[in-house]
C-alpha cells in the first residue's frame, strides 16, 4: 500500500490543475474541503482538509457531568443521534454496573433501528441527488418524515433527540407509538420497491456505481473502514453481532456482508440493512415488556477510577467511546472513535484515477457526515 | 390600405418588426409556460404540488421570478474577461432565436419558407456552443471551464445523431423544406408511415436532442452536484436569466423539430383512405395539433429529467460514438432502401 501524497504542490504540471471541492459544495454534504488535482476530468490526487466544523466536543465533555456530556454526542453524527447517546449511556452503565429494565432495552432497540432506517433513507435520497436524480430525494423524505414524526411524539425533538440516558430512556413511549410504527413498517415494505425501481434497477445508476471506487478487503481493514463500507468489502464488522449490547443477541437478524467492494455493493448493503432493520422492528414491536422505562440514578454520577470502552454500531459503522475516569464527576479524558473519520480515510485511495463524476458517486456511497469527522 | 400610405421599404421593415416582436413574445410566453409546466411536472413526480402561492395554482410564479432576476445586479467576477463574459449570454440567446425562423405554426403561418429549413435549424443551433464555451472560459472559474469543455464535447458529438435521425425522414420525404415535410404527412405522420426506421429515428432524435440541450440525464455541463452549475456558475441576474431563457427556447425548438419532422407539425392525424375520419380530425384547429405535439415532446424531455440519474462524461461519449452513431448510419441505409423500393406509404 503506497501512502498518498501529503501535500499537493500548488505549481501544476502542464495540463494539470487543482480545484477545491468545498468547504461549500453541494456534494460534500457539509463543510468538507477536498483539494483535488486533476488532469482534465481525471483525478490524480485528493487531499481532504478537515477542521471546518471542529467544535471540541471531546474537550467540552471533560468539563461536563456524566449525565450532561451525552447531549453533545447528538451533534456528532446527527443522523445517528440515538446510537451516539446509547454508546455513552452504555459506557456509564458499564462503569456503574447498572442493570437497566427490559422495557428500556427494547425501547432503545426500537428507536435505534428506526433511526438506522431514517438515516439510510436520507442517504438513499441524497445518493440519488448526488448522481443527478432529484426525485429519489423526495421519495426518501416521505418515509423519513414519518419516522421523525414518531421521534417527535415520543422524544420531543426530531434530530438531536437526547432520548437515551444512563439508566434507560428519558420518558415512556407515546401511546400511539406501536400503532404508528406498525403502519410505517407496513407502508415502507411496499414503498421500498419504489426505491428499487427508481435507482437500484436503473441502468444509468448501475453504470455509474458498478466497479467505481473499489475498496479491497485488505485496504478496508488497514484503514479501519467499518459499517456498510467495510461490510461491502467483505469484512464482518457488525458490532451488533460481534459484541451484542442491549439485547441484540436475542434477536434474529442477518449481518449483510458482500464482497465486491465497489460503490454499487455499498449501495446494496444499505438497502439490505434497511430490510433487516424492518425485520428487527417486526420482532420487537409486539413484544415490548411492561415495567419501568428507566432506573433511578444518582443526581451526580461518579464513575469508579479506571478506563472504559464501549462500541456500538451506528448507521455508518463502529462508534467507540473511550473514557478515562479519575473518580470525579466528569470524565478525565474522553475520546470518540467515529466511523466517518475512518471511512473518509478510504477516499483518497479509492478515488484516485477516477473521474470527477465518480468522486461524487464514491462520496455518496461512503455516506459521510462531516460533523462526525471533526467532532 | 396602410401600404398605400407607406413606401414599399417601410412596409417591409414594419412587417419584419411586427413578425419579429410577435415571435419574441411567443417565445417568452412559451418559456414562461414551460417553466411553469416543468415545475408542476417535477412537483407531481416528486409527491408535492410545485408552486402554489403566486396567482392561481402558482401560475404567476414564473413572472415573479423573471421580475426578481430583472432587479438583481449582474455581477462580474474580478478576474473575468469582461467583454466575453457579457457577450456570451447574448450569443446563446440570439442563436436560439435565429433558429426559430423557418418553423411553420399553422397552414400558411411561416416566417421564412426556406428550402433547406431543417438544415438551417440544425446548423444555426450548433453555434450556441460557442457562447457556452465563451462563458466557461471568460468566467475565470475552473468549474465553469470544466462545464464548458464538457458541454462542447457533448453538443458536438450528439449533433451528429440528431442530424442523422432527421436525415432519415428527409430521405423518405425528399425535401429539406419544413413546409414540404409537413405537407408530405397529409396521409399519415412519418413516425407511422416510415415503418421501423422512422420510429428508431424518433427515439434517437429524442435522446440526442436531450443531450444537445444539456438536460438530465445528460446535464453534465451544469452538473449541479459535481460542478455546482458548470458554465453559468458565475452569472447572476439577467445574464443568468438569458442562459435560462435560451435553454428553454432551445427546448421549444427541439420539440418543434420533433413535432414537425416526425409527428406532422400542424397536420391533423390522418389515416390514408379513411375520408370521414380525416375530415373529423381536420375540424380540430391546427394550433391545437401543433402545440399539442410540441408539448408532448416537451413532456417527454421533462419526464427524463426528473427520473434518471446523470451519466458520466466517458459513458456519455461512449453512448454516442459506439452505439447511437453507428446505429443511426445503419438506420439511414435502411431508410434509403425503403424509399428506393417505395415501401413507405
Amino acid at each position: 500500500m503506497e501512502a498518498p501524497n501529503q501535500l499537493i504542490p500548488v505549481e501544476d504540471a502542464p495540463g494539470e490543475f487543482v480545484i477545491n471541492v468545498g468547504p461549500q459544495h453541494p456534494s460534500t454534504h457539509g463543510v468538507l474541503h477536498l483539494r483535488i488535482k486533476l488532469d482534465g476530468e481525471q483525478i490524480l490526487d485528493i487531499e481532504p482538509h478537515l477542521g471546518y466544523i471542529h467544535r471540541g466536543i471531546e474537550k467540552m465533555s471533560e468539563s461536563l457531568g456524566y449525565k450532561q456530556f451525552i447531549y453533545l454526542t447528538s451533534r456528532m453524527d446527527y443522523l445517528s443521534a440515538h446510537m451516539n447517546n446509547q454508546a455513552c449511556s452504555l459506557i456509564v452503565e458499564k462503569g456503574l454496573q447498572l442493570e437497566i429494565p427490559e422495557r428500556a432495552k427494547v425501547i432503545r432497540l426500537l428507536m435505534i433501528e428506526l433511526q438506522r432506517l431514517a438515516s439510510h433513507q436520507l442517504w438513499w435520497g441524497s445518493a440519488g441527488l448526488d448522481m443527478g436524480a432529484v426525485s429519489p430525494f423526495f421519495f426518501a423524505f416521505r418515509e423519513r418524515e414519518q419516522i421523525l414524526e414518531i421521534f417527535e411524539e415520543t422524544c420531543g425533538t426530531r434530530l438531536t433527540m437526547n432520548y437515551i440516558t444512563p439508566g434507560g430512556v428519558m420518558n415512556d413511549l407515546h401511546p400511539s407509538f406501536v400503532k404508528t410504527v406498525k403502519a410505517l413498517i407496513k407502508q415502507f415494505k411496499v414503498n421500498i420497491h419504489e426505491y428499487d425501481k427508481l435507482l437500484t434497477g436503473n441502468i444509468i445508476f448501475q453504470k455509474r456505481t458498478q466497479d467505481v471506487g473499489v475498496l479491497s478487503k485488505e485496504l478496508a481493514i488497514s484503514l479501519g473502514a467499518t459499517g456498510p463500507v467495510g461490510r461491502a468489502s467483505g469484512i464482518s464488522c457488525d458490532v451488533r453481532k460481534l459484541h451484542p449490547y442491549d439485547g441484540y443477541e436475542k434477536l434474529d437478524f442477518k449481518e449483510i456482508v458482500m464482497h465486491k467492494g465497489d460503490s454499487y455493493t455499498r449501495y446494496l448493503v444499505r438497502i439490505e440493512e434497511m430490510k433487516q432493520s424492518m425485520h428487527i422492528i417486526d420482532q420487537l414491536i409486539d413484544n415490548i415488556p411492561e415495567g419501568d422505562f428507566r432506573v433511578k440514578t444518582k443526581a451526580v454520577i461518579r464513575l469508579p477510577e479506571g478506563e472504559y470502552y464501549q462500541r456500538v454500531e451506528t448507521a455508518r459503522g463502529e462508534l467507540g467511546v473511550y473514557i478515562v475516569s479519575d473518580g470525579n464527576k466528569s470524565p478525565y479524558r474522553i475520546k470518540y472513535r467515529t466511523p466517518n473519520f475512518s471511512n473518509l480515510g478510504v477516499l483518497q485511495y479509492i478515488a484516485k484515477g477516477s473521474k470527477i463524476g465518480d468522486l461524487v458517486a464514491i462520496m455518496a456511497t461512503l455516506d459521510l457526515i462531516i460533523p462526525d469527522i471533526d467532532r | 390600405m396602410l401600404s398605400g400610405l407607406m413606401s414599399p421599404g417601410l412596409v417591409v421593415v414594419s412587417e419584419a418588426l411586427i413578425v419579429g416582436l410577435s415571435m419574441i413574445m411567443l417565445v417568452v410566453l412559451m418559456a414562461v409556460a414551460m417553466i411553469y409546466m416543468e415545475r408542476k411536472v417535477a412537483g407531481f413526480m416528486q409527491l408535492r404540488l410545485g408552486p402554489m402561492r403566486v396567482g392561481f395554482w402558482g401560475s404567476m410564479q414564473a413572472f415573479a421570478d423573471v421580475l426578481k432576476l430583472l432587479l438583481k445586479e449582474c455581477l462580474t467576477p474580478n478576474g473575468a474577461d469582461k467583454l466575453l463574459f457579457s457577450l456570451a449570454p447574448f450569443i446563446v440567446l440570439v442563436v436560439s432565436f435565429l433558429a426559430l425562423a423557418p418553423f411553420s405554426f399553422a397552414p400558411g403561418l411561416q416566417m421564412w419558407d426556406l428550402n433547406i429549413g431543417v438544415l438551417y435549424v440544425s446548423a444555426v443551433s450548433s453555434i450556441g456552443v460557442i457562447g457556452i464555451l465563451m462563458a466557461g472560459w471568460s468566467s475565470n472559474n475552473k468549474y465553469s471551464l470544466l462545464g464548458a469543455m464538457r458541454s462542447g464535447a457533448q453538443i458536438v458529438s450528439y449533433e451528429l445523431s440528431a442530424g442523422l435521425s432527421i436525415i432519415a425522414i428527409v430521405i423518405m420525404c425528399g425535401s429539406l423544406s419544413i413546409h414540404d415535410i409537413i405537407l408530405s404527412q397529409g396521409d399519415g405522420w412519418w413516425i407511422f408511415k416510415g415503418h421501423l426506421p422512422a420510429m428508431f429515428a424518433f427515439v434517437v432524435f429524442v435522446i440526442a436532442s436531450t443531450a444537445e440541450l444539456n438536460r438530465a440525464p445528460f446535464d453534465l455541463a451544469e452538473a449541479e452536484q459535481e460542478l455546482t452549475a458548470g458554465f453559468h456558475t458565475e452569472y447572476s441576474g439577467m445574464q443568468f436569466a438569458m442562459f435560462f431563457l435560451a435553454e428553454y427556447t432551445n427546448m421549444f425548438i427541439v420539440s418543434m423539430i420533433g413535432a414537425t419532422v416526425f409527428l406532422g407539425g400542424w397536420m391533423p392525424f390522418h389515416v390514408y383512405g379513411f375520408e370521414a375520419f380525416n375530415n373529423i380530425m381536420d375540424y380540430i384547429p391546427s394550433v391545437i395539433w401543433f402545440f399539442g405535439k410540441t408539448f408532448f415532446i416537451l413532456f417527454l424531455i421533462m419526464w427524463f429529467r426528473w427520473t434518471f440519474p446523470r451519466m458520466r462524461i466517458d459513458q456519455l461519449l461512449k453512448l454516442e460514438w459506439k452505439y447511437l452513431l453507428p446505429l443511426s448510419i445503419i438506420n439511414i441505409v435502411i431508410a434509403a432502401f425503403i424509399t428506393i423500393m417505395g415501401w413507405h406509404f
